[in-house]
């Protein structure tokens, strides 16, 4: 019985990795969710997962902004081709930003809305708004201030990726969270 | 004939990426059927070489309108300077259905006087001719007023070769940042000048009827704002910044008000702004996108893109404001529509099989035509560049 499950362990794991993979590319949940049960299940041979719940469960002394293991340090929010709606995987990272602003009403956040260079640039300016609209209405809902929100859409003038393909359009069309 | 004309400015030109200061502009294909011309060297008095090559530039614009074939000068049988050195059945031979010859002259104090007569071949008869003062810097925009006359004569319509362009340039500095730069070039990329350099992005570059201003967006500041800014002055007016965005300035036909698109009230929705009352007025008002404002020649009404269907489609309204209709149905995604001279035709981007492309629509039949074959024709290809509307 042991060994079945240790035969089965690595094997679960990699499932549960690609099942994580393939839904969206940077849940936050589904990575907790792995190293869980991954730990959980093979409980002698899990040196390695193990180690890696341990530092993310560390404690941070510094600046919550600067902790390279919050949701916090995720500022950068992709949407979907033609999309303003925040994906569902992003709904945490919005959550986790909103309580800190909440937290913290001094501070203030520059939501700067971008598109991939598919269609019009003017158009684009304002499918790149819409979209740092999305997050700012989800942080007001969340009880940050209005005055901590600057909103500012690029449209398709400030490209971080410059290839002309799906990769690049993928990561061009986002929401700049800056502090 | 129009239609044609549109046909060979949108769909033919590709503009290359800019690495130099200099403006490229690559035709890579011409039309059926273009007219073989001959441009004899012109003939020239004065010490030394000549200054220009006159029938160089000639050559070269005509060539690029993708509506003549030029003879090449190695293919030549002769280099007439005048009509008596002629021989005309050499070059009926040759196909050439016309030829222009000309002479340069120098006056002494660096002026010079230019003539030139177009011919046609075959009857052996003067079509049109010049005599054109002018002077050293102006050498080769007086070429392009020939090109002008010869184009005009031949086909019809105006040419469009001694205007000039504008064009938004952005190169990466060794130092990590981005130069941004709006210049302005003759149509045939010489001649280059920067108006406006910063490090933000600039956008939507957009000539004043009268050729004299442009006005532009630039987010200089981290945030969007118009500016209009006189071209030989190189003085500029802030006109709108306010929260959001501040885009898509487009002049009307009298050139007294500017069509622009304002997000200050919570999305971008088209508005009126006077230049002399400085006055602005709210033409749509829709939770919608609407943006990418142009105006018909009668300066009655506006065309713009809207998403208030789900998806951007062109929908027209009156200048002063009111119900908007649609007007694009075919395809799911149609975009800053433009109108021609005549106003009969828009000329808009529309995605076909999940490509962009130039397309145009007779607004009396409603009927669309595709141009281009690209799969991103509208950045930078096609409709950045933006015409001058006067010639120099």
């Amino acid at each position: 019985m042991n060994k079945v499950l240790i035969l089965w362990a690595p094997l679960l794991f990699s499932l549960l990795l690609v099942a994580g993979c393939s839904s969206t590319p940077t849940s936050e949940a589904a990575g907790a969710e792995v190293s869980e049960q991954s730990t959980g299940a093979d409980g002698t041979a899990g040196g390695e997962a193990s180690t890696s719940a341990a530092s993310q469960s560390g404690e941070w002394y510094g600046d919550p902004l600067e902790n390279p293991n919050s949701l916090l340090a995720t500022r950068v929010i992709y949407f979907d081709f033609d999309q303003s709606t925040v994906r569902t995987d992003y709904l945490d990272v919005i959550q986790a930003h909103a309580d800190y602003l909440a937290a913290n009403p001094q501070m203030v956040v520059r939501l700067e809305g971008h598109a991939d260079e598919k269609g019009t640039r003017e158009y684009n300016l304002g499918l790149g708004e819409n979209r740092a609209n999305a997050v700012r209405s989800l942080m007001l809902a969340q009880g940050v201030s209005d005055n901590q929100l600057i909103v500012v859409s690029y449209g398709e003038e400030r490209s971080a990726a410059f290839e002309h393909n799906d990769e690049s359009w993928a990561l061009n069309r986002r929401v700049e969270l800056i502090y | 004939m129009i239609k044609k004309n549109l046909f060979i400015l949108l769909a033919l030109l590709i503009w290359q990426p800019l690495l130099h200061a200099e403006l490229t502009i690559e035709i890579t294909e011409g039309v059926e059927g273009a007219l073989p011309i001959a441009v004899a060297p012109f003939a020239w008095q004065g010490s030394g070489s000549p200054p220009e090559d006159i029938a160089a530039v000639i050559n070269a614009d005509l060539q690029r309108s993708g509506r003549f074939k030029t003879l090449p000068r190695a293919d030549m049988p002769a280099r007439p300077g005048t009509v008596e050195e002629i021989e005309f059945k050499d070059w009926r031979t040759l196909g050439v259905d016309n030829l222009v010859v000309g002479q340069m002259q120098s006056n002494g104090a660096g002026g010079y006087q230019i003539q030139f007569q177009l011919l046609d071949v075959f009857r052996g008869e003067q079509l049109t001719g010049y005599s054109i003062p002018t002077t050293a810097p102006n050498l080769r925009s007086t070429a392009h007023r020939i090109a002008d006359l010869i184009y005009e004569k031949l086909l019809g319509v105006p040419g469009a070769f001694a205007t000039r362009v504008a064009y938004i340039t952005s190169v990466k500095q060794p130092e990590g940042e981005t130069r941004i730069d709006l210049n302005i070039a003759d149509a045939d990329g010489h001649n280059p000048e920067t108006i406006v350099s910063t490090s933000e992005p600039l956008m939507s570059p957009a000539w004043s009827p009268d050729g004299l201003k442009i006005a532009y967006v630039s987010f200089e500041g981290g945030q969007s704002a118009i500016y209009v800014q006189g071209v030989y002055t190189g003085k500029r007016r802030k006109i709108t910044a306010f929260k959001g965005i501040n885009s898509a300035p487009a002049w009307s036909p009298d050139g007294r008000k500017l069509a622009m698109t304002l997000s200050k009230d919570g999305n971008p929705d088209i508005f009126i702004y006077d230049l002399i009352t400085r006055k602005l007025q709210p033409i749509t008002r829709h939770y919608a996108i609407d943006t990418e404002p142009a105006w018909s020649p009668d300066g009655r009404s506006i065309v713009f893109t809207s998403d208030r269907g789900g998806k951007p489609q062109i929908y027209r309204v009156s200048a002063f404001g009111g119900k908007a209709q649609r007007i694009t149905f075919q395809n799911s995604y149609n975009a800053r529509a433009s109108f021609s001279p005549d106003g009969e035709l828009l000329t808009l981007v529309t995605r076909e099989e999940g490509k962009y492309r130039i397309a145009v629509q007779d607004l009396e039949s409603g009927v669309m035509q595709v141009l281009s074959q690209g799969s991103l024709d509208e950045s930078p290809s096609v409709r950045e560049p933006v015409w001058s509307p006067i010639k120099q």
